[in-house]
């Protein structure tokens, strides 16, 4: 089949080599395990076990709160040893909500709700299943897959693209997924297919994969309408907007969702988790992770939420020496971590071991204007005007440049001649604009808050004088009414 | 050639300057729209740390001159900094601490009920009732310290909002373009 062109784009070493070519492995399970509450986009989930308590293998340890939101399964049976605050894997080493678990040994499952046949099913049904079992986009959005399944079923999609597209270097667990378990992938779109009902479905899958292309295309044969494009190999394809642009020719507008242009994006692990969740009942309790970098022995490990990183770690052999760096998801776009004394979650593709030469901060020099950055950008933006934008403070006119629109993918970092941190300004930017339209927002609300106040007030000093004219009224009358007595009496 | 040159562009100008009058007349507005733009600026929260008895009395006399850019406590340098653009002064921020996002609480075990906290309250932000324990709305709380300042038993005390990894966000790099 034949694909699009889309802009820019960066050729990064892909070093998946190490990884892709050895098997998914199990590593035993941990004693304690670090459940975070918030590992998804939307608002944490709220726990419904108490410390103590003991729970089996995959029941519901913490429900979703709100409409965009995941519920969160215990990953082995044991018992619940405390809900506290724990580092969570992100950047700014904050503390989240965390339910601990001390694991039992034995591993023992909870009841589940299998279905034989899916396709008896009610499509609603089907929907409502995935978001109770918690899958999440296993890309690392981690936006609630069941919630992207009913805005899908609301408005007509033509197109369901299956993204394969795993361009972050070092990663692999994408590839050994459909290189080892085809047959279950193809199933999880197969209901996919059946929930969202498109004219066509196209698994995408980047060319440096060769035999994952030839597993999936062999468990495809006689499915209906299930198609299996081969991409060039170019970062960043695996990104959802790069990925529609390159299978359907069509780009998702500023500012709209690919909804809007009839396209729904899932990644091929988020069809995997789907078809554990329908045909198994099992919720999303593990996920791979492709340990890579400077570890003793890289692979791919199915490994359970809430392992902790070092545990993972010790069992991949451990860190090399002049380990200066460990990184959650891919280098080009995954999160810094300030130490590996934190869990696995269900964002995590990768954790990546880097060294101190390979982190190693270059200072960066002055723009030349050589506008390798425009280039490489895959939204057309121009980003080294951004950034002298965003350093004088001018964030307003960099907004206006599409600041919205960067997916912030750091091609243009990659490819700056002068070291500049382009993406790192982007980041900053859309925090501080975040932040202030939060402050924006209290201001408002503090206006109101204080004019019903004022208006409470003045009411109050009203019915007060009122109050007060009519008792003098009245002990007026009484007055006269009395001295009209007296003078009748006299 | 010279004469219709002058007696046209005198005539536009007397044109131009009838109607510039009549406009000036006829299309004023009313409040000082540079009142209105400062007001927009301050944080509306009433507080009255400045002196004024609120915003708007504040935006008036900075608007009038008789108020200095740096007035404002909740707003920081950052609103001074701004206020002084706006005003086209020259303003030294030099004084003026970054205010730290801050919310008052209660302490429980204080606490005796006075209602005078939540009576000054700007944004109605304390809930209580006479000889109850009062406690404060962290999400309407401005961070004023007028409750801190009337309390009798110094059970309110004010801490720095948390940042969590919802408001978390990227510092500016440290070198650049």
């Amino acid at each position: 089949m034949k694909l699009f062109q889309f802009r820019g784009g960066v050729h990064p070493e892909g070093n998946k080599q190490p990884t892709a070519d050895k098997p998914v492995v199990r590593p035993t399970m941990p004693e304690r395990l670090y459940v975070p509450l918030l590992q998804h986009v939307g608002p944490p989930a709220e726990p419904v076990v108490k410390t103590g308590q003991r729970v089996l293998k995959g029941q519901l340890i913490a429900r979703a709160a709100g409409h965009v939101s995941a519920p969160v399964h215990a990953p082995t049976s044991g018992i619940i040893c405390a809900i506290n605050d724990f580092q969570a894997p992100h950047a700014s080493g904050l503390p989240v909500m965390t339910i601990m678990i001390e694991s039992d040994g034995r591993d023992e499952w909870t009841d589940l709700t299998p279905s034989e046949d899916p396709f008896q099913l009610d499509p609603e049904e089907i929907a409502i299943r995935v978001g109770a079992a918690g899958v999440v986009g296993l890309g690392g959005a981690t936006f609630p897959a069941s919630v992207k399944l009913q805005q899908a079923r609301n408005s007509k999609i033509e197109t369901l693209i299956i993204n394969g597209g795993e361009c972050e270097p070092y990663l692999s667990c994408d590839d050994r997924l459909m290189q080892e378990r085809p047959n279950e992938v193809i199933d999880g779109i197969r209901i996919l297919q059946y929930v969202v009902q498109p004219e066509k479905v196209i698994i995408a899958i980047e060319d440096n994969k060769s035999l994952a292309i030839e597993a999936i295309r062999e468990a495809a044969k006689g499915h209906e309408n299930i198609e299996v494009a081969v991409a060039p190999t170019c970062y960043p394809l695996g990104s959802a907007k790069q990925m529609i642009q390159a299978v359907t020719g069509k780009e998702v507008p500023a500012g709209a969702r690919s909804n809007d242009i009839g396209v729904l994006v899932h990644n091929v692990g988020t069809a995997y988790a789907v078809h554990r969740a329908i045909r198994h009942g099992q919720p999303l309790i593990s996920r791979i992770v492709t340990v890579g970098g400077a570890v003793t022995n890289p692979q791919n490990v199915e490994a359970p939420i809430g392992m902790l990183i070092s545990d993972l770690l010790n069992f991949c052999g451990g860190t090399a020496d002049g380990v200066q760096r460990i990184v959650m998801g891919g280098p080009m776009m995954g999160q810094m971590l300030p130490g590996a004394n934190t869990p696995v979650i269900k964002g995590c593709s990768g954790i990546i071991a880097l060294t101190e030469a390979q982190v190693a901060a270059r200072k960066p020099g002055p723009c030349i204007r050589c506008s390798s950055c425009i280039k490489a950008c895959p939204m057309g933006l121009v980003p080294l005007e951004m950034a002298g934008l965003i350093r004088n403070n001018e964030l307003d006119k960099a907004l206006e440049l599409g600041l919205r629109d960067c997916i912030a993918c750091g091609s243009c970092s990659f490819v700056c001649p002068s070291n500049i941190p382009l993406v790192q300004y982007f980041n900053y930017a859309k925090g501080e604009l975040e932040m202030r339209k939060r402050a924006e927002h209290k201001a408002v609300e503090t206006r109101k808050l204080s004019e019903s106040r004022q208006a409470r007030l003045d009411a109050q000093q009203k019915a007060r004088a009122e109050a007060l004219a009519k008792s003098k009224a009245a002990a007026a009358a009484k007055k006269s009414s009395s001295s009209d007595e007296t003078g009748a009496a006299a | 050639m010279i004469i219709p040159a002058i007696l046209s562009l005198t005539g536009m100008g007397l044109l131009l300057g009838i109607l510039l009058s009549l406009a000036a007349r006829y299309l004023r507005v009313e409040a000082d729209p540079l009142e209105t733009e400062i007001e927009n600026l301050l944080p509306g929260s009433q507080c009255g740390q400045c002196g004024y008895p609120g915003c708007a009395p504040a935006a008036a006399a900075l608007a009038k001159g008789e108020a200095l850019v740096t007035l404002c406590p909740p707003g920081g340098p950052s609103l001074a900094a701004e206020l002084a653009l706006k005003l086209g002064v020259e303003a030294d921020l030099s004084g003026m601490e970054e205010s730290i996002p801050a919310f008052a609480r209660v302490d429980e075990s204080r606490c005796i009920g006075c209602t005078r906290c939540f009576k000054i309250c700007p944004t109605d932000a304390i809930i209580g009732a006479p000889k109850q324990i009062h406690a404060v709305v962290s999400d309407a709380c401005i961070g004023c310290r007028k409750c801190v300042d009337v309390c009798p038993t110094e059970c309110l005390r004010m801490h720095a909002i948390p940042v969590t990894l919802k408001t978390w966000h990227w510092p500016i790099p440290a070198y650049g373009p």
